[in-house]
């Protein structure tokens, strides 16, 4: 039978999501359900001084309508931050309290006060507009730079600062910077930005009066971490008593990690009136109230010799962590983010220190690649205008400072299992027809353009984590992952992962996986997720993590398997379990050459004697069935890297940047459907060039969010970009069996230094900030003109 | 949204009638279901006047292409016979906002509105066109009034634009990334007599610049109003463009829509 891993398997989910048969959480709808809408504060910082709702109970079809008292008095539990950081000085970071609904404050445009619940989704919103709120406005605090000096949101958290956090050493930097011939430093800005899943959140909750039990379906990419969340810290019901659906869900991106305040509000309130709720967010919600991403502003220095080699490195941030901390709110500025600053080189000094503050804005959290963008973002700028600066072709400079041997020993976290960072190197060159740029540029010249090239060199730390290294680290929980594969009798495998699908082909990239080492049809097995009544427990899909944990889970669960299967043929055939091999779904005796197929097996395992005979093939002390689990907590991180060389063409009259040309070249270790690969870089790319050339959040001063829709806040579209060129080199991952290393971020990593770099090359050196809009970039011209005109 | 009636008049007579203050034509509903949706606008009445036959159809003489109020966007960019008269027309209608939004907005629609940084404002002062009503004709110089304001009384019902072909034009548009509308858009058209400089999206109306149209009149070439430094006090200012890059855009695009022509 030939291996599945590795060929282009036709997406499974494809059928049922191209003929419209995707079921997602807005397509259920439940017996007498009601409606819910949600009061939300127009103030970016206010008081509550009076919130008064009795001309809205009266309002035709109203059934309830729930304030923060209420869920006070009821003793529902906030949101929380996932992950405990200490700073520099030894002190707790600092959380203000986050009710699901708001009762004294509100701390950003769009927190919820009040939950209208009515019989039609029409009479919940006439009926929310009548609820009347009595606010007294406060000064708002909305600059990430200035945070600090503003005035304190949250009674008792000073200079609204969460940690000031410090990872490395600074003496030592101090020492190799003083010992440096230059100092290259720079000021960047890592914009905010807004995740735009296509699905927008939605939940429906019900309540079942006679078991006590609550069904919460949303739109979540770990509903058994959601629930869990919800019964430890929401206290909205035991975990035995809540169960939560992640049905299809169209895109995340981390924006559906979280257990959001309409979960918690819908399923509390679901119980309150055991009538079941649904609540669907319109797209101006999303805008306002899903959690963002990035948002820093870093100063960095890279310290180097006069030929060329990296000495040290220091990072100085300010993180924007939005009104609250949130559950990988804390995490991603900090672990996700510091030991991966120093990128693909050896640096023997560094340190990152963040500073994570509170603003009066949407909370922001943990978004496509999370910490690695930010990180990526500050090295690779940082390394481009070294090698500006050095005259030193920027590709020869990186070379020059990676590492050769692996495992690498990174500066500040991360052993590297393995790589080929030159290798990458050479191949993103040639594919990118680096030699050729020259001429290229030239031909721009001609015709009055500016032409630029610009690379990244990024590793990544993926498939997190392993649970005694994260929990060490102030981790709320432990970050393995679980799989049952349980085989029907007649030979049919289902497959249970704790992991959960929102774009990622898991029902694909999971069957093939148990297909070749199970030895079973692909039509055969079926993937279950998203369930937290089906299947054991799981982590759920965030930082590359599903196939690097969850899919070694799934290997170590089929393997369980076959060691059964081993002993259950050895007692058929009468053998020694020694003597039975496992190859393309058959048990084979070596010595015999007698088989057994696998389906035989299970169905032996399943139906255990025979007729007229007192005999079982099971070995003593085998339980009848067949059916494993596996637990796989991993045993390191796993490390993508790659290079991506950018070329763009700027029209100096309008500011306009067109990119030419994109190439990726990424080291995923082994790739398991390479059609499904394309997919996930061409993602994150789009998400990545976005970043750098089109989106952007943009708060004013009051708090108000100026790009609240698509007539303002720029999503890239398809004729944004080129055709991507993209291409790989292949060093298998040691750390798991499957040699995979992840994919799902790499293209939001890399894309937004490798544009900007192009970008700000073309331009002659000089910085711009993302988005590298029109104006800006036409301002940069100008300057360009000028400072030429001057030389000249 | 709230209830409001629905209509759909046959002519433009009935459509007329039973227009009141509180009530709009549906045309695409490109403008007014979404300005309906999010509580900007209210009418107890929207009539309907997509099933007006008289208001739909492209007729080209041999002076003049006349488009029917309630023609798509898609329609004018797809019409050979546009193509032909007036190419730089039909690739307006092209990058109006996105397909859906093509196959459902009309040019009628789009006039009556008169958003500032819409497309086909500009096309109607460059190619002199005269706008039919169901009671006048208008000459468009005198339509456009002002931010989303026409000559249009309540109740007027436009039937048709007729504009005037030229020897030579072009539309070049600067759109705003986002949501594609112009942040600038030059309609340049070279007539006999004389070269009309249409400029959309900079202020705060569509408008004729003067400036420009006397020194491509002189000498219809990109040189002759190259480097021109234009007045940016009145244009408009938002966090996509500043006057002053606004200013600079409309000299860049008229100079790529000279030479397009
Ligand atoms: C996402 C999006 C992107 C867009 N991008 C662009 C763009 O890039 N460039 C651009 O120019 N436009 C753009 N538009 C606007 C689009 O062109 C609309 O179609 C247009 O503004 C309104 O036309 P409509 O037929 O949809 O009018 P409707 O919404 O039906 O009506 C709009 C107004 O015009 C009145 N009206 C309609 N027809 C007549 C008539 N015959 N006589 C008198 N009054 C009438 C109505 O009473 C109403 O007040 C965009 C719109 C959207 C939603």
């Amino acid at each position: 039978m030939a291996s599945l891993v590795g060929s282009r398997v036709e997406r499974k989910e494809d059928k049922r999501f191209l003929t419209g048969k995707g079921r997602y959480t807005a397509d259920i709808n439940l017996a007498n359900q009601t409606y819910a809408i949600f009061v939300r504060s127009p103030h970016a910082r206010a008081s509550i001084k009076k919130l008064n709702i009795d001309k809205a109970l009266k309002s035709s079809g109203v059934v309830s309508i729930l304030t923060g008292k209420e869920i006070a008095d009821d003793k529902i539990g906030g949101l929380i931050a996932g992950w405990a950081i200490r700073s520099e000085d030894g002190t707790e970071m600092k959380c203000p309290g986050n009710p699901p609904l708001a009762k004294d404050n509100v701390n950003f445009v769009g927190d919820p006060v009040a939950v209208v619940i009515a019989e039609s989704l029409e009479e919940a919103k006439e009926a929310a507009e009548k609820v009347e709120v009595d606010y007294k406005v406060l000064k708002a605090v909305t600059s990430t730079a200035d945070a600090m000096n503003g005035d304190t949101i949250h009674e008792g958290i000073e200079k609204n600062l969460c940690f000031d956090w410090l990872l490395g050493d600074r003496q030592k930097v101090k020492e190799a910077f003083d010992k440096a011939d230059k100092v290259i430093s720079i000021d960047i800005i890592n914009n905010r930005l807004i995740p735009n899943a296509m699905e927008p959140r939605a939940c429906v909750a019900d309540f079942n009066a006679a078991s006590e039990e609550i069904t919460l379906y949303t739109t979540s990419q770990n509903p058994h971490l959601s629930r869990l969340i919800m019964s430890a810290f929401g206290n909205v019901a035991p975990e035995h008593k809540l169960r939560v659906v992640a049905p299809d869900v169209g895109g995340g991106f981390g924006s559906k990690i979280n257990v959001y305040n309409e979960d918690i509000v819908c399923s509390w309130a679901a119980k309150k009136i055991n009538r079941a709720i649904k609540w669907v967010a319109e797209r101006s919600e999303s805008f306002l109230t899903d959690i963002h991403g990035r948002d820093h502003v870093t100063h960095a220095e890279l310290a180097v010799s006069k030929d060329g080699k990296f000495l040290g490195f220091k990072n100085e941030t300010i993180a924007n962590l939005g009104a609250y901390a949130r559950v990988f709110g804390t995490v991603t500025p900090t672990y996700l983010f510091g030991p991966c600053a120093t990128g693909v080189y050896e640096i023997p000094a560094a340190y990152t220190n963040v500073k994570a503050v509170y603003t009066n804005t949407a909370p922001v959290d943990a978004y496509r690649g999370a910490g690695r963008p930010e990180a990526t973002y500050t090295i690779e700028r940082l390394v481009e205008k070294a090698s500006m600066e050095l005259g030193i072709d920027k590709t020869e400079l990186r070379i020059k400072n990676f590492p050769t041997a692996f495992p690498f020993k990174q500066t500040l976290v991360h052993t590297v299992d393995s790589g080929d960072y030159v290798a990458g190197m050479e191949k993103a060159k040639q594919m990118a027809d680096y030699k050729g740029f020259e001429a290229r540029r030239k031909e721009s010249e001609a015709k009055g353009k500016l032409r630029g090239i610009g690379v990244t060199s990024y590793f990544e730390a993926c498939g997190i984590a392993p649970s005694a290294a994260v929990m060490s680290l102030g981790c709320g929980v432990g970050l393995w992952e679980s799989a049952e594969v349980r085989f029907n009798p007649t030979g049919q495998v289902t497959v249970y992962t704790g992991s959960h699908s929102h774009g990622q082909s898991h029902q694909t990239t999971f069957a093939q996986i148990a297909a070749d080492e199970l030895g079973v049809p692909i039509e055969n097995i079926d993937i279950v997720h998203g369930d937290t009544d089906k299947g054991t427990f799981g982590m759920g899909t965030y930082g590359s993590r599903s196939l690097a944990v969850g899919g070694i889970a799934i290997v170590n669960a089929c393997k369980k398997i076959v060691e059964k299967g081993k002993r259950v043929t050895a007692k058929m055939l009468e053998a020694n379990p020694e003597d039975v091999e496992f190859k393309d779904g058959e048990f084979i005796v070596s010595k015999s050459n007698k088989k057994k197929t696998i389906g035989e097996v299970a169905f032996a395992c399943y139906l255990p004697g025979v007729r007229d005979e007192m005999k079982s093939p099971l070995p003593e002390g085998d339980e009848p069935g067949l059916k494993e689990t596996s637990f796989y907590d991993p045993s390191n991180f796993s490390f993508p890297a790659g290079t991506h060389i950018a070329e763009v063409e700027i029209d100096p009259e309008t500011g306009h940047v067109k990119l030419e040309k994109y190439t990726a070249c990424d080291d995923f270790g082994r790739i398991i459907n390479p059609m499904v690969v394309e997919g996930q870089v061409h993602g994150g790319l789009a998400q990545g060039i976005g970043q750098a050339l089109y989106e952007n959040a943009e708060y004013d001063e009051t708090g108000q969010l100026m790009t609240g829709s698509y007539m303002d806040y720029t999503m890239p579209r398809a004729d944004n970009f080129p055709e991507f060129n993209i291409g790989y080199t292949c060093t298998h991952a040691t750390t798991n069996p499957l040699g995979v290393k992840g994919c799902g971020e790499a293209g939001a990593i890399a894309a937004p230094p490798t544009v900007m770099n192009a970008v700000i090359d073309a331009l002659g050196g000089q910085e711009v900030t993302m988005p590298a809009t029109a104006e800006k970039v036409w301002k940069a011209c100008k300057n360009l003109k000028k400072s030429n005109a001057k030389a000249a | 949204m709230k209830d409001f009636n629905y209509h759909s008049a046959k002519d433009s007579k009935e459509a007329s009638k039973l227009a009141s203050s509180s009530s709009a034509f549906l045309a695409g509903g490109m403008t007014t279901i979404p300005s309906m949706k999010l509580g900007l606008a209210t009418y107890k009445d929207l009539i309907d006047i997509k099933n007006i036959k008289k208001l739909s159809g492209i007729k080209v003489s041999g002076k003049s292409v006349t488009i029917g109020a309630a023609t798509k966007h898609v329609e004018v960019s797809n019409s050979k016979d546009v193509k032909k008269a007036i190419p730089s027309l039909s690739s307006l209608a092209e990058g109006i906002g996105d397909p859906q939004v093509r196959n459902r907005g009309t040019i009628g629609g789009s006039i009556a509105n008169n958003d500032p940084s819409a497309d086909y404002p500009s096309a109607c002062i460059a190619l002199n066109a005269t706008i039919h009503t169901n009671e006048r004709k208008i000459e468009a110089a005198k339509f456009f009034k002002g931010m989303f304001e026409t000559a249009l009384k309540k109740g007027e019902l436009i039937e048709a634009i007729e504009f005037q072909i030229p020897e030579k034009s072009s539309y070049q548009k600067h759109p705003n990334p986002a949501s594609r509308y112009a942040i600038v858009g030059v309609y340049v058209a070279k007539h006999k007599e004389d070269v009309n400089v249409a400029v959309t999206g900079a202020k705060s109306c569509v408008y004729n610049d003067k400036e420009m149209s006397k020194a491509l009149s002189g000498n219809f070439s990109s040189s002759s109003i190259d480097g021109m430094d234009l007045d940016s006090s009145e244009m408009n200012s938002d966090m996509h463009a500043s006057a002053d890059f606004r200013a600079s855009l409309v000299v860049t695009q008229a100079k790529k829509a000279v030479d397009a022509c």
